[in-house]
């Protein structure tokens, strides 16, 4: 599966100008709100014709100078944030709406089943929970046998509880439907965790793009993701869990203590490190509290306008992102290719950036 | 209260043309409200004067204008009558007509604010499921705005047994043709000594006239509920 987006955009004094591709897996299109992403994919749904746009999914043209085809025959399912379920309609007569149409069900059972509401099906929408319509909305969109699944911050409405709740659906539904996926989020923790790759906007252009494990510990994406959230994804694998709660898992470097890790032994899971919990040292520091100490050799340095600096670390084939102050990178004398420690206190890595059933290996093609 | 049989003609006539005005009106009313609220196209603010006008013009003057157009020396009356046989002027379909006209703004506007509050949003979500657009109209739209249909119908049809200006205008007052039970009461009372009977056929009207209105505020009540999805 191929989808390419070449477009641009003008909406009062907002100009948009992206071209970016996304293939197999979870694309990520990332960016403040504003950014315009939401644009983008309304014109991959066909719900908005871009000033200029050239749309093609898997070489069929959905958007060109002449060509506009509608959106009913696009084959795209469409997860908004709002749930948009039909009022008037039943849960199943929600997820059977596409069938009218000549879509094929093939998979109804395991849908249902996936996203856990079979016994919603009776239900009217307004009886339902934010998390429920949403997985409901996820279902219907399924159901359309669509050939992209686009998703427009399906979690954006719902709290912390409810994210929560619908996350490891997400992660299910990435692990076995094999439907391509465009993800707009604005949360880095739902792109670390679901994300194969990203595609990053910032005014209006693509900032930069490709494999999320790549654009995350890119130190020149800090100041675009955010100096708070921005952080490396490392993939790690889960050894034991203590009977203190305390789990240990495997990276590339050495192995990390972490709280919190609700996977099985064995699992590969995702870690988003964050950059500003990510302490340096230049000898092995001993007598510290913080139990996860990794050598690593800085593989570069960015230091921006501000007072802080984005340090990429290797650590045994791993990339860290540390962020530090430019003061401590002239004191300590940080130079590329010097080798350190790297400490990460064990309650570093928020639980809802652990995500239990993501496998290491990229979602393959249909 | 005895009522002659001039009074039971006259209010068969007035559900006669109030059940046939609203069937005529309703299909059209649904259509226009629909471009009003949700297209946009040149001559839009025209048209939706033009529904309005019967509104706020005196009754009488929309008769005398359909007597001109709809007349049998008219132009539409003329192409009517040579074309489908059908004469309008001073005939019960006259009076039909006229209470089309006159019911015709206020099941647009009922309708319109009905398909006003349908968030196009869901439409949307319709059009990404493979509806085209006549289907998401069908499937979603119309559903939603049922209750709203209902309630322009009742309201029509309020106003097409009640009609009287534009209808005694255009149609005259024939007893057993064009007399509906507006006409006859009129005529009654123009009698000396007919109130007694004109007071039957005003209670009629009364009762008519709330239990329109009461199953229209029923009805719209519950496009607001519908919508909410409860």
């Amino acid at each position: 599966m191929s989808l390419a987006v070449a477009l641009t955009h003008r909406a009062g004094t907002f100009a948009l100008d992206v071209a970016f591709e996304a293939g197999p897996g979870v694309t990520a299109l990332f960016g403040r709100s504003g950014a315009g992403k939401t644009t983008i994919v309304n014109a991959v749904a066909g719900l908005l014709r871009p000033d200029q746009a050239q749309i093609t999914l898997n070489g069929r043209v959905f958007n060109d100078a002449k060509t506009f085809v509608p959106p009913h025959k696009r084959r795209i399912g469409y997860v908004f944030q709002d749930a948009r379920l039909f009022p008037h309609l039943s849960v199943a007569q929600n997820l059977d709406y596409a069938a009218r149409f000549g879509a094929k069900a093939n998979a109804r059972a395991q849908i249902i089943d996936m996203l856990g509401i079979g016994a919603l099906l009776t239900r009217g929408p307004a009886t339902l929970s934010g998390g429920e319509k949403q997985r409901v909305a996820l279902g219907r969109a399924l159901l359309s046998d669509p050939e992209v699944l686009l998703m427009d911050e399906p979690l954006a409405a719902l709290d912390g509880a409810r994210k929560a709740e619908i996350l490891p659906y997400l992660d299910r539904l990435k692990r076995d439907s094999g439907v391509p996926v465009l993800y707009v989020s604005h949360a880095v923790d739902e792109v670390a965790r679901l994300a194969d790759h990203m595609v990053l906007l910032a005014d209006g252009k693509v900032a930069r793009a490709g494999p999320l494990f790549d654009v995350m510990a890119d130190p020149a994406t800090v100041p675009l993701i955010g100096v708070r959230e921005a952080g490396a994804v490392l993939r790690a694998t889960v050894r034991e869990h203590g009977k203190d709660g305390i789990s240990t898992l495997a990276v590339a470097g050495g192995t990390l203590s972490l709280m919190g890790v609700d996977a099985p032994v064995g699992a590969v899971v995702r870690l988003h490190v964050l950059a500003q919990d990510v302490l340096l040292s230049l000898d092995r520091p001993t007598g510290l509290s913080a139990q996860n100490i990794l050598p690593v050799t800085i593989t570069a340095i960015r230091t921006g306008d501000g007072p802080g600096a984005a340090i990429a670390l290797d650590a045994s084939g791993d990339t860290l992102l540390a962020r530090v102050t430019a003061r401590a990178v002239t004191g300590m004398g940080l130079a590329e290719g010097q080798q350190l420690f790297a400490i990460l206190k064990a309650t570093s890595v928020a639980q809802n950036a652990i995500s239990g059933g993501v496998t290491s290996a990229p979602t393959p093609a249909p | 209260m005895s009522v002659d049989p001039a009074g039971w003609d006259a209010l068969r006539l007035s559900l006669l043309v109030g059940v046939v005005a609203t069937l005529i009106a309703l299909p059209l009313a649904i259509w226009v409200a629909w471009l009003l609220a949700r297209r946009d196209f040149w001559g839009k603010g025209a048209l939706n004067a033009a529904v309005h006008l019967p509104l706020v013009l005196p009754p009488v003057v929309t008769g005398y204008l359909l007597l001109i157009a709809f007349g049998r020396t008219g132009p539409a009356g003329r192409f009517l009558e040579s074309t489908f046989g059908l004469v309008l002027a001073f005939r019960w379909t006259g009076a039909v007509l006229a209470a089309v006209v006159m019911g015709f703004p206020l099941m647009v506007r009922a309708i319109r604010l009905a398909i006003e509050a349908v968030d196009p949003k869901i439409e949307d979500a319709a059009r990404t499921l493979g509806a085209p657009g006549h289907a998401v109209f069908r499937t979603v739209t119309l559903p939603l705005i049922l209750p709203g249909i209902l309630a322009g119908g009742v309201m029509g049809f309020a106003k097409a047994i009640g009609e009287f200006g534009a209808t005694i205008t255009f149609v005259a007052n024939i007893p057993g043709e064009t007399q509906t039970l507006p006409s006859a009461i009129y005529a009654l009372l123009q009698v000396p000594g007919g109130e007694d009977a004109a007071i039957t056929l005003v209670l009629w009207a009364c009762a008519l006239a709330f239990g329109a209105v009461a199953l229209s505020e029923w009805l719209a009540r519950r496009v607001a509920k519908r919508i909410a999805g409860t």
